[in-house]
């Protein structure tokens, strides 16, 4: 299956510009990379003399670190660049500072800004690849392949899954990622959380909307319990926290009512008895730490594909 | 078209080879045969049955994906390679490793599989086994097992097909 598609972008923006297949590449690959852990030898020279730079205009622990930790594995150079040490503060342009980094022979740019379609601008306006890290409430393509990385993995495949995404569906770019990557790979996906929390958009997207979790857990097969944003909370979204963790936070009392295999998801960092009880976040369901895991392998496996993309263009 | 082995000759091809390798390495030896995906990897199955009851110790079966250590990744010319997975379950550590490729022909694939197993570990000994050396290698690799050695112009390309994967047993040359 898909055995012919070829892999041609030599940019990461978005899952929404991929197909099924192209998806399924990336999935293959990064199936590749898994047992690197095992290795003695925890690397490959495949980017040797690349240089990767890390442009985090947001903070970042688990992306940041992944694709260092991924780029070093294959024996690319790494360059960490961060908003507050670098000559941002003394108002570059985002395209002037990626120049500039260009100029010095920088061959991948993985960025994360506030603004969604920083990447795209980007890769618009220098030669290296831009492989997006999370732009704004636009998407952050890595974490939604390796969320149905990690749910392939533990179920063979998506084909016909109910998924039930919760929370600040408005401010996630995590979800929207996973909604394009979900359902081109046939997986159906309700979004569950408070209207104020549901972006106007939601119509124009291919799911299901529940505003009421205790209608639709019992129907789940996997569960992915968004973090609640308050740096990006704006107005009154929910009464109190002690609210919105009644209605929508997966407690262990929920997980009663739930299939017994369901996987419980979450994209980090967790606010603990919020919109996860601990006893969850750390039980048998829960995936939390393999997306991580998985995380490693798909961010190998993309930075693969875009430097080998980047020299069909010669 | 060219036939350089029917079916008949490339089973009678494994066999030398299985013969070459019991008379060269003592029964008492720890080995794990290794195949070069995608035509090595058949080719070390059928060694392997073919030198069955030979070790005393059960021989280890891995195979290996040399893609991420090709030394032509970075050279534009066509899409990506698909990077497939490794195999290799144990540890392959003061074991005679026994690497196993269909075709010799420049030792570029060797070169690059002898890189990614050292990444594993460190082998007591490596051999290379091959159904085909063609010859004109442009590294300094030889094999020590060759069921069929062949000098074939650089123009023409050897193609080993196995029943598993091309429904037939031959090898020709194009």
């Amino acid at each position: 299956m898909g055995r012919k598609t070829q892999w041609t972008h030599k940019h990461l923006i978005g899952l929404s510009d991929l197909t099924r297949e192209e998806i399924e590449l990336i999935l293959d690959t990064a199936k590749s990379f898994e047992e690197f852990s095992t290795r003695s030898i925890k690397k490959a020279p495949t980017l040797r003399g690349k240089v990767v730079v890390n442009m985090f205009f947001e903070d970042s622990t688990r992306t940041r670190n992944s694709f260092t930790l991924a780029a070093s594995r294959l024996s690319a150079d790494v360059i960490e660049f961060t908003k507050t040490s670098s000559s941002v503060s003394k108002g570059e342009t985002l395209i002037d500072t990626a120049r500039n980094l260009e100029a010095m022979g920088v061959d991948i740019v993985v960025i994360r800004h506030s603004a969604g379609g920083a990447p795209k601008l980007l890769s618009r306006s220098i030669n290296a690849c831009v492989v997006n890290a999370g732009d704004g409430y636009h998407e952050h393509p890595t974490q939604g392949l390796l969320d149905v990385y990690t749910i392939r993995q533990m179920r063979g495949s998506l084909e016909g899954l109910k998924i039930g995404i919760v929370g600040d569906i408005a401010h996630s770019r995590v979800a929207r990622s996973d909604v394009y990557a979900m359902t081109k790979l046939g997986a159906q996906v309700t979004l569950i959380g408070p209207p104020t929390l549901m972006p106007a958009s939601v119509c124009d997207l291919p799911v299901k909307v529940s505003y009421n979790l205790d209608a639709v857990i019992e129907e789940l097969d996997v569960i992915n319990m968004l973090r609640i944003q308050f740096e990006r909370l704006g107005g009154n979204p929910f009464p109190s926290v002690r609210e919105y963790s009644h209605f929508f936070g997966l407690t262990m009392d929920r997980m009663q009512r739930a299939k017994k295999d369901i996987l419980v998801m979450h994209p980090g960092p967790i606010n603990r008895g919020l919109e996860i009880e601990s006893e969850v976040a750390d039980g048998p369901n829960s995936v939390i730490l393999r997306q991580v895991a998985n995380g490693l392998a798909v961010r190998m496996a993309v930075l693969f594909l875009v430097t080998q993309a980047s020299t069909l263009e010669g | 078209m060219e036939i350089l082995l029917d079916e008949k000759q490339l089973g009678q091809a494994v066999a030398r080879l299985a013969e070459l390798i019991q008379s060269d390495i003592p029964s008492k030896t720890q080995i794990a045969v290794i195949g070069i995906r995608s035509r090595g990897e058949i080719l070390a199955q059928r060694l392997i049955k073919a030198l069955q009851g030979h070790f005393t110790y059960p021989v280890l079966n891995g195979t290996l994906d040399i893609t991420l250590y090709r030394d032509d990744l970075n050279r534009a010319k066509g899409a990506p390679p698909r990077v497939r997975t490794t195999e290799i379950n144990f540890d392959i550590t003061d074991k005679l490793i026994l690497l196993v490729d269909d075709v010799l022909y420049t030792g570029r694939s060797v070169r690059a599989a002898m890189n990614a197993l050292t990444d594993f570990g460190r082998p007591r000994m490596m051999r290379l086994a091959v159904l085909v050396d063609r010859g004109r290698h442009e590294y300094p690799i030889c094999a020590d097992y060759i069921a069929l050695q062949a000098d074939i112009d650089p123009a023409r390309s050897v193609r080993v097909r196995f029943k598993e994967t091309d429904n037939e047993d031959r090898v020709i040359v194009e």
